[in-house]
Order: structure tokens, then C-alpha cells, then sequence
């Protein structure tokens, strides 16, 4: 399967998604998400802090999921260079961001990336990352990731859409979760998962359809349950997580006559408890290039921070960064549905 | 007019029932809000015990409506499929059941 991008597809265009989304289908009238968070005092949405972040190391990928926000895949060169790495490291030293977070694609693919591991860790900043499991098994030259892992104690957010194959297979490809399975027994063999270890494994569950996830705590008991019994995994947590109308999964919700009545369950499940704790008050994003985003969703509609001349980590603004007004737009109704939603899963 | 009696988009009007009876609509979706949360049941049980028993009455809105809750609240196809197994052997053998009544009868009137 190739990207939207390799495709030449018009939701690869990021205008053209926000235009759906805020402007909505000849059927749809979706309400301003703005509007709603006027209603309940929250506009404009300020940040709280700096806690997380939260580093996109490149779009490139070994898998191509059906639903991925970042339209990754193994076609795409987007790659954070060395140099932007090392500015992104005096950031965090120069901060109190308590968790450095990385993500892609597939941030092992990163050639920069073990380098990058080790230089935060140094600055003695938590580090996770977003490993989807098959790149171990993609290379021999990544076999040996669960042991650097360790290595650095760094911590594990690893997406599984559910506990069997059918299911993960149809959003994430042909023979993925069986790979995922072996990935997680080698992640455990590492000592990952398993209690008393002091690493964590936590993987992310996200419906593989166009419908809203359920209890996290209910499903983390059911992936419990069925990997151990099954195949005898352990993990830490699970994290329940909406699908964002963005990118591919805008794309699935349009061809399959989805969008209209998924943004009505997302709208009308909005919760004021979700959207007092949405993650983008205390994280932020940075893209491959360098640039400055409220969150990874942002960052793939490419809508920058509103912090005009302090929208690069090159020229990074802490003050002015910490006093802007939040970019929202209808999308932001995936983080606001239910019991809420973001990278750690759900938020109330 | 409709020209079906069955219309999806009528389930999500289904709380303007009220408009004619406001009282005992009210009391209804009150009952009906506690029946489906979690409890000695969870929720994903009571999902699939819905799913099932909108098999058996055969009602349109309540398969689609338990149809998303159960995969919703992480039900497999598997399980869905078998939750409408119970249903059809329950309906199924409420029917042959009754087969004993007639083996009585004809027992009764023939030599």
C-alpha cells in the first residue's frame, strides 16, 4: 500500500483536510469546536506547562496502516536531520520538560535516532518511544532494540488495535500482529512488561473502525486477559485512544460514508472534563523539520504554533511559546469524545 | 411520507418519543440509562446480551445500535456471532420444545 502522498491523493493536501473538516461535507454541519469550548469558558485555549516533548523523528515507516494520522510509510524521506536533533537537545536541557517523547513513523528508522536516545538521556529526561513492534523484526540490524532499550530504561507506547489478528491485520496490514506477538515476547524476554522490572510496556489500543473506544479500563483487562492466556505477554497499560478524522482515517471515514455520522458520535459525545485535560496544554510537538506544533495531530495538518517568530526550535521562545493561544479546529473534537483522549490514552 | 417503515436515521430521534408523553418517556430513559451501566454484568456482557436479544425481536435499530456497542466495548466477531447463536438456539428450541406437546397429543389420541 502506498501513501497518500506517493498517490498524489487530495487529502494528502493539508488545506484541503482542514477545509473538509471546518467547512464541512455538502451533508454535514458540524458546530465550531471553538464555539463549544467558548461555551464552557476554555476559549482561547491556553497551555498549562511544559511537560512532554514530543518529537516526530521522521514520517518514514516499514508499515503503512490503514488508518495512520501521519500518512507514513515506507515511501516517505521526511527525516529529522543530526543537526536539528541537537537543537532540539538544547531545548530540553535548557527546560523543564520532564518526558522526552518520540515518535514518526517509525522513529527507529532514524539512522540518527540510537544517538538521539542517548544524548536525552544524558540530560536525564524520562524517554519514550512509539515503537509499532514489527520494526524489531524488520531488519537484523534492529533485533537487538529490546536490549538498548533496556539499556536506557527507555519506556515502551507500542499500538496493538486488538488482541487478535483479524482485527489488527485489517488496519495495519497483512501479517503485522503476528510480528507484533513475537516483537512483545522478545520486548518481554527483555524484561519489558514484567513486574518489578522497572520497564514499562504500555501499549495503545484504537478502534479499527469508524466508532469511539469504550472503557480503557474494561479493555485493558480484556488484552490482559486474552495476550496471556494466548500467547503468554505481559504489559503495563493500556492506553485507549480516538481516532482523529485527519489523513488516512479522514479518507476511510469519507470512502466508506462514515464522516458525516462519525463527527455527530464525536460532537455529541464532547465532554468539558476531556477538554480541560486535552494533552496540548502541556506538550509540545516538533516536526521533522524543526518546526513547532501543539500536538502531532497540528503537526500533520500543518497548523504551527500561533507564536509568530518563535514557530521554530531554532528559534525557540519559551515566554512567548507559554503564553500562546492553543490552534484548534474541528479535529479537536477527537480528544474531547467520551472519557477524552491523547498519546497517554484516555485523559478523565 | 416514508416510503419504508424502517428508517436508520429515525433510531436517533428515538428520545423524541417524549414530545407525546413526557412523564413516562423520562422515566423510561432513566431506567434504560441504569440498566446499561456497568454493574455484576459489564458493560461489553450487557452489550452482547442486547445484541442478542435485538436478534431475537428482530429489531432494525437495536442490531445496529448493538452492533456498535459491542465492538465498542472491545467484542469480537466471534463473540458477537455466537451471542447471535444463543438467541437463534433459544428461539430455535423454544419452537421444537413444544414438540413434546404434540408427542403428547398424538400419543393421546391414536392407539
Amino acid at each position: 500500500m502506498k501513501t497518500l502522498k506517493a498517490t498524489n491523493h487530495p487529502i494528502a493536501d493539508y488545506s484541503h483536510q482542514v477545509a473538509i473538516l471546518e467547512e464541512g461535507t455538502e451533508v454535514s454541519n458540524i458546530p465550531k469546536f471553538a464555539d463549544k469550548l467558548e461555551a464552557i469558558g476554555l476559549y482561547p485555549l491556553k497551555p498549562t506547562g511544559f511537560d512532554v516533548f514530543q518529537v516526530n523523528v521522521g514520517k518514514m515507516c516499514n508499515q503503512t496502516c490503514a488508518h495512520c494520522h501521519v500518512d507514513a510509510g515506507p515511501d516517505r524521506k521526511e527525516i529529522m536531520t543530526r543537526e536539528t536533533m541537537q537543537t532540539c537537545l538544547e531545548v530540553i536541557r535548557e527546560h523543564d520538560f520532564k518526558t522526552v517523547d518520540l515518535t514518526g513513523g517509525a522513529p527507529e528508522m532514524n539512522p540518527d535516532f540510537r544517538w538521539f536516545v542517548e544524548e536525552i538521556k544524558k540530560l536525564g529526561r524520562h524517554v519514550m518511544v512509539r515503537c509499532n513492534l514489527t520494526i524489531i523484526l524488520a531488519n537484523p540490524k534492529f533485533h537487538d532494540l529490546p536490549e538498548f532499550f533496556k539499556k536506557h530504561n527507555v519506556e515502551i507506547v507500542s499500538s496493538l488495535p486488538f488482541y487478535n489478528a483479524q482485527r489488527t491485520d485489517r488496519q495495519r496490514g497483512n501479517g503485522v500482529f503476528d510480528k507484533s506477538i513475537k516483537a512483545l515476547q522478545m520486548l518481554n524476554a527483555a524484561g519489558y512488561g514484567k513486574e518489578g522490572s522497572g520497564l514499562v510496556l504500555n501499549l495503545v489500543y484504537n478502534p479499527s473502525g469508524a466508532f469511539l473506544p469504550a472503557s480503557q479500563t474494561q479493555l485493558e483487562a480484556d488484552f490482559k486477559q486474552a495476550l496471556m492466556k494466548d500467547y503468554g505477554i505481559e504489559f503495563n497499560s493500556l492506553f485507549a485512544i480516538t481516532n482523529l478524522p485527519i489523513s488516512r482515517f479522514l479518507d476511510y471515514l469519507i470512502k466508506s460514508g462514515n464522516y458525516e455520522s462519525y463527527m455527530e458520535k464525536l460532537v455529541n459525545a464532547f465532554n468539558p472534563s476531556a477538554a480541560a485535560g486535552v494533552m496540548c496544554r502541556n506538550t509540545l510537538s516538533i516536526g521533522w523539520d524543526g518546526y513547532i506544533y501543539d500536538c502531532d495531530f497540528n503537526q500533520m495538518l500543518d497548523l504551527k504554533i500561533d507564536s509568530p517568530g518563535a514557530h521554530h526550535i531554532g528559534n525557540f521562545d519559551s515566554q512567548a511559546i507559554g503564553k500562546r493561544k492553543i490552534v484548534t479546529g474541528n479535529h479537536c473534537y477527537g480528544c474531547t469524545a467520551g472519557a477524552g483522549s491523547s498519546c497517554g490514552g484516555a485523559t478523565t | 411520507m416514508n416510503n419504508t417503515y424502517y428508517n436508520p436515521e429515525d433510531l436517533k430521534k428515538f428520545g423524541n418519543v417524549s414530545e407525546f408523553q413526557k412523564e413516562l418517556a423520562d422515566k423510561f430513559f432513566s431506567y434504560y440509562g441504569e440498566v446499561f451501566k456497568e454493574g455484576e454484568l459489564s458493560a461489553k456482557e450487557k452489550a452482547l446480551i442486547a445484541l442478542a436479544v435485538a436478534h431475537t425481536i428482530q429489531c432494525p435499530y437495536c442490531i445496529d445500535a448493538y452492533t456498535e456497542g459491542s465492538i465498542e466495548h472491545g467484542a469480537t466477531e466471534g463473540q458477537m456471532m455466537e451471542a447471535v447463536h444463543v438467541a437463534t438456539a433459544i428461539r430455535g428450541g423454544a419452537s421444537l420444545v413444544h414438540g413434546v406437546q404434540m408427542m403428547n397429543k398424538v400419543k393421546e389420541i391414536t392407539m
